[in-house]
């Protein structure tokens, strides 16, 4: 009985309710929304990090060389020789070089050159076909297979580039030999190949790039590659060697990433704190509810009382009200998120081939319940005090 | 039933209400009459022990009541006593049907659906159980206090110009099934009006 009239009441005042309903919605749906975003991308970009120790490129910024070569986001910095890397590579604290060579596309999809250390790296599985061996054959990520409807033995044309608008390489074509098993890492949005077949596809074309025409020589050229060390030991001294005393740059994908995230949170954290403050309006539009329900009500409240109930019960039914109120907030709120987050995945995997997919409840989401339900209390509480105000005698005489 | 002795109730230091002694026997009826003023409400409300009187004693039962504590005398009012009041009303977020199980549930007593239904039959309300309260008539909702205050079956029901808002075809007809309404459960009755038109349907009167 005290729910159903909590309820009837809640139901008795649509619009008032609706309002309070909607700013919690509002304010969770946000923190919920930052709290899977951040987690989730925190949780990609770390999971494409694992066991990349050192990435080696051309110079320029760091943090655009990892988001280039590991992540496959941002442009590449520009090329530098296989022979300087390969050197680099020597070293006995060097345990694995894996070289890349990017710069064409198809529909938006990179086309990445490399060895078959690569795939070991990503513990990659062929799902049909087989692994590339001879020039112009390629491999494709499960996820760019999807997207771009080649099946093994398709051939398809390579545009120059990383966009999917660039000049097209018509003279010749891939060929797919392989489809590889979904593998929730980067390479599933990639076609890859051997290193000789980007070097093949430009070789024809190296006299219209200006760039390239002044050293066409036997120098091979790569974009970037991708060292693990045998010990830590190699961390602590060849970054700082590399980037000192030669023309490589070398970047340390857990610093970039964990400045990246820095700079996001910062973001991240002021949207979080503007959630919090539409979820504080949110009480406060409980609080003016309820201040108002109760004057209008005051002689509903005094009957009550004359008809044997104790003020603690009333007290309770109001603040039954400010709960359930708050608390269809809540799940509303997360509703709401996670249709945000289906959005945003949409979005991101059509753009950037990154998928962000967490429906499950997290572990933050029960303390945002806890705060919800907090706020709830606190701002059904303050104006039912009023209950244990209220004079019965004189609010039914003058009413 | 009930018996008081001389009760004296003031809201300041400038004004006294004194009332006459009075008693009302069980299924008997007492209408107290007394123009605007003179304390009837006050009575009312010591009678419904909303109000400690200065001095005096209420006796329902032979049981004393004038100085039992604000929880007793809610515990009190809920098991023993109806009250009606001069303007009906209600929860109204509940329909007519719920606002009388409210008043099982406000007294911690089973919650009796059947209760409700023949009071309403009763009352000539049956109709109206699953409506809201606003859209009642004055003579509907007045009908629908008398069956909530019957809810509990009272041995006392107090009523406060219950039918000040009521034409004379409806006054009459209130009048009537809260008298044998109270009757049937063997309440004693207590109707404090300035309505002087039921002057001629009682025999115990009291003016104020």
């Amino acid at each position: 009985m005290l729910f159903k009239i909590s309820w009837k009441n809640i139901l008795d005042k649509k619009l008032n309710s609706f309002l309070c309903i909607l700013l919690m919605t509002l304010g969770i749906a946000m923190i919920s929304l930052l709290m899977l975003l951040g987690k989730q991308l925190q949780d990609k970009f770390a999971k494409n990090i694992s066991g990349i120790d050192l990435v080696v490129g051309a110079k320029g910024s760091p943090l655009q060389l990892i988001l280039s070569s590991v992540y496959q986001i941002d442009n590449p910095t520009g090329n530098v020789f296989l022979d300087d890397v390969a050197a680099i590579a020597q070293n006995p604290l060097v345990k694995e070089m894996i070289p890349l060579s990017m710069g064409d596309n198809y529909q938006g999809y990179r086309i990445v050159g490399t060895n078959k250390k690569y795939f070991e790296h990503f513990k990659t599985q062929i799902a049909s076909g087989k692994m590339f061996k001879g020039n112009l054959e390629v491999v494709l990520g499960a996820s760019t297979a999807k997207n771009v409807n080649l099946k093994v033995g398709d051939t398809f044309g390579s545009s120059h580039g990383l966009d999917s608008e660039g000049e097209k390489h018509k003279e010749s074509n891939y060929k797919v030999v392989g489809i590889l098993d979904y593998n929730n890492s980067v390479v599933d949005n990639l076609i890859l190949t051997s290193l000789n077949s980007v070097w093949n596809i430009h070789e024809h074309k190296d006299e219209n790039h200006e760039n390239k025409a002044v050293d066409s020589t036997i120098k091979r050229e790569i974009t970037s590659a991708i060292i693990k060390f045998r010990s830590p030991m190699g961390m602590m001294t060849m970054p700082r060697n590399i980037n000192q005393n030669s023309k490589l740059q070398a970047a340390v994908p857990a610093i970039e990433v964990n400045r990246l995230f820095e700079l996001l949170g910062i973001g991240i954290e002021g949207l979080q704190f503007l959630a919090a403050v539409i979820m504080l309006i949110s009480g406060i539009s409980v609080f003016v509810s309820l201040y108002n329900s109760l004057k209008e009500r005051k002689y509903e409240m005094a009957l009550m009382l004359s008809m044997g109930s104790s003020r603690t019960r009333l007290f309770l039914m109001l603040l039954l009200e400010g709960i359930i109120l708050s608390l269809l907030g809540f799940i509303a709120g997360i509703a709401l998120s996670r249709i945000g987050i289906y959005l945003i995945s949409n979005a991101l995997s059509k753009k950037f081939h990154f998928n962000v997919s967490q429906f499950s409840l997290q572990t933050g989401e029960i303390y945002l319940f806890i705060g919800a339900l907090l706020v709830g209390i606190l701002a059904a509480a303050i104006p039912s005090l009023g209950i244990y105000r209220i004079n019965i005698s004189k609010t039914l005489a003058t009413e | 039933m009930l018996a008081c002795s001389e009760l004296s109730f003031s809201y300041d230091t400038k004004k006294t209400f004194n009332f006459p002694s009075f008693s009302c026997e069980k299924g008997e009826t007492l209408l107290i009459l007394g123009n605007s003023g003179t304390g009837k409400t006050t009575l009312l409300h010591l009678l419904a022990l909303l109000l400690k009187p200065n001095s005096g004693s209420i006796k329902i039962k032979g049981k004393e009541l004038a100085l039992l504590t604000a929880k007793d005398a809610s515990q009190m009012r809920a098991n023993h006593l109806g009250i009606i009041y001069q303007k009906p009303h209600f929860v109204n977020s509940l329909n007519v049907l719920d606002n009388l199980l409210l008043a099982n549930y406000l007294a911690d007593k089973k919650q009796s659906k059947t209760q409700a239904r023949n009071l309403a039959q009763n009352l000539g309300i049956s109709e109206l159980l699953d409506k809201n309260t606003s859209i009642l008539s004055g003579g509907e909702q007045q009908r629908v206090s008398i069956a909530r205050a019957l809810m509990n079956n009272p041995d006392l029901i107090l009523a406060d110009e219950p039918t000040s808002n009521l034409d004379d075809e409806n006054c009459n007809k209130v009048i009537e099934l809260l008298e044998n309404q109270s009757k049937n459960i063997g309440a004693a009755l207590v109707i404090v009006t300035h309505d002087q038109r039921l002057k001629d349907n009682f025999k115990n009167i009291i003016t104020l």
